[in-house]
């Protein structure tokens, strides 16, 4: 597995999309800070645009990756190796070389404007571990249905649709059963729906560390008062990891009976 | 060497092999021919384990394969297409390759034999698609395999690659491997081939030597011999 994944991580994070990946978020990251000039404001900002940017940039990668690198697949998967070895040691060069682009992106200038040694250092290294999990849940997702999917189009197709979903529509429905079921207790359903959803799950996580209860929304607010701020924490982050463990699984079960 | 029993495979309701069951033995050059979509790839991907059957067994060295990874050590493949991880060089490639099989490589030889000396530290894609081809085939000859596989080996090359494909091929065979192809140049399979097998959707339709389809076509040439088995089989 790490034969293969040092050769994906070497060979992707020499790609010209790493480097604008990278530099794109030096840019923005730079920009926001340099417009809100104060740690604080500028960590939830970035929020906002890691929550948003980093499942589409995942979901992109994740897909083209997997689809350019099919015929090589076979080649490798020919030699003495196991499916499951090529698969994860792949997954795990996509998604970390991904990271390495953001964590230098968003890192340098933050350091630059001092977050190491100011009281907000933990809220950050938060900020970067959402955005790190994240990173990985959605690649792994989009590589998986790019495995799946033979037909580039409709894999493509899907994988935007998940990340579309997640970030967007699913909020819409989510509110839309908070309304309608607006004289019922809709607690429990408001976590459950959460869980199910990483971005939301990101988000909370951030809102319950940075403790700004103005900014936490209702399922913020729920988490807080059902879980208190500590145990919310935990569930959210442990839910995350659950993110990633459950459709490894899947994969690694799918890669096993699939024809190349 | 290799023994198939009772092969099926089909992608969903289409069945592409039908109940295929061969044996193949070392010190012999086989090619497998047929029209399109005749099978032929699904067979050899089969032995290679990229194609999962439904049904029957394959056998190397009297193991079955299924499910199994450690006997690929004694096969190389070549496959139709070559297309490598664009920013990686020539040598890294071979390096991962090395990497992987774990095995003694005969590259040095080989990246002369090929004339790929200067090319060893350029990115893969600014490689042309005949010097890929000779990557391709670097990779698959380079380890000492006892099985070697090759899937149109000839398509993209210029006659000189090709003939250093026929002197290695012999070359292999004088070694005593069992070396499989699948191609559709005839005048190929003339010169090298000890054995063919010609697959005719999804079944062996024709097993035995070029002079035994020669003759029970009755015309000397193989090309003919070949297209009036698939009329045949039409009318």
């Amino acid at each position: 597995m790490f034969k293969i994944f040092k050769y994906s991580f070497f060979d992707l994070i020499r790609s010209t999309w790493s480097l604008v990946y990278l530099l794109f978020f030096l840019v923005i990251t730079s920009a926001i800070l340099y417009m809100s000039g104060d740690l604080t404001k500028a960590i939830i900002s970035m929020m906002n645009v890691i929550l948003m940017l980093i499942p589409l940039v995942s979901t992109v990668f994740g897909a083209i990756y997997l689809y350019n690198s099919r015929e090589f697949a076979e080649l490798l998967l020919a030699q003495p190796i196991k499916r499951k070895s090529f698969f994860l040691g792949q997954y795990l060069g996509l998604s970390i070389s991904l990271t390495v682009s953001f964590l230098i992106g968003v890192g340098l200038p933050f350091i630059f404007w001092g977050v190491i040694g100011s009281k907000y250092l933990s809220n950050f290294l938060v900020l970067m571990g959402v955005g790190l999990l994240l990173g990985f849940i959605f690649s792994l997702l989009s590589y998986w249905v790019a495995l799946r999917f033979e037909n580039r189009i409709k894999g493509f197709g899907f994988a935007l649709f998940i990340w579309l979903f997640m970030s967007v529509i699913y909020d819409g429905i989510f509110l839309l059963i908070l309304i309608w079921f607006e004289s019922y207790p809709t607690e429990n359903l408001a976590i459950i729906l959460t869980l199910f959803n990483p971005i939301d799950l990101g988000r909370v996580l951030i809102m319950l560390f940075l403790d700004t209860s103005a900014l936490m929304g209702y399922t913020g607010a729920v988490f807080y008062k059902f879980f208190g701020a500590l145990n919310g924490i935990l569930i959210s982050s442990m839910t995350l990891f659950l993110w990633i463990i459950i459709p490894v699984f899947f994969l690694v079960r799918y890669a096993n009976k699939k024809d190349f | 060497m290799i023994e198939i029993l009772n092969l099926q495979k089909s992608y969903g309701k289409n069945l592409i092999l039908k109940d295929i069951s061969l044996s193949l033995e070392r010190g012999r050059i086989i090619s497998i021919l047929g029209p399109n979509g005749s099978g032929k790839t699904t067979l050899i991907k089969s032995i290679l384990g990229l194609v999962v059957p439904q049904i029957g067994d394959i056998r190397f060295d009297g193991e079955s394969i299924l499910g199994k990874w450690e006997y690929r050590k004694k096969i190389a493949y070549l496959p139709q297409i070559a297309r490598f991880p664009e920013n990686l060089k020539i040598k890294e490639l071979l390096n991962l390759i090395k990497d992987i099989r774990e095995q003694n490589a005969d590259d040095n030889y080989l990246i002369q034999f090929f004339g790929l000396e200067k090319e060893m530290n350029k990115a893969l894609r600014n490689l042309s698609g005949g010097t890929r081809q000779k990557v391709n085939m670097l990779i698959a000859f380079m380890f000492d395999s006892p099985v070697i596989i090759l899937d149109e080996p000839t398509v993209g090359l210029d006659p000189v690659a090709i003939t250093r494909l026929k002197e290695l091929l012999e070359r292999e065979k004088d070694k005593d491997k069992l070396i499989l192809f699948t191609t559709h140049i005839m005048s190929l399979v003339e010169e090298i081939s000890d054995e063919i097998i010609f697959l005719l959707e999804g079944e062996i339709y024709f097993k035995g030597s070029v002079e035994e389809l020669n003759q029970l076509n009755g015309s000397g040439n193989l090309e003919k011999a070949i297209t009036n088995l698939m009329e045949k089989r039409n009318v």
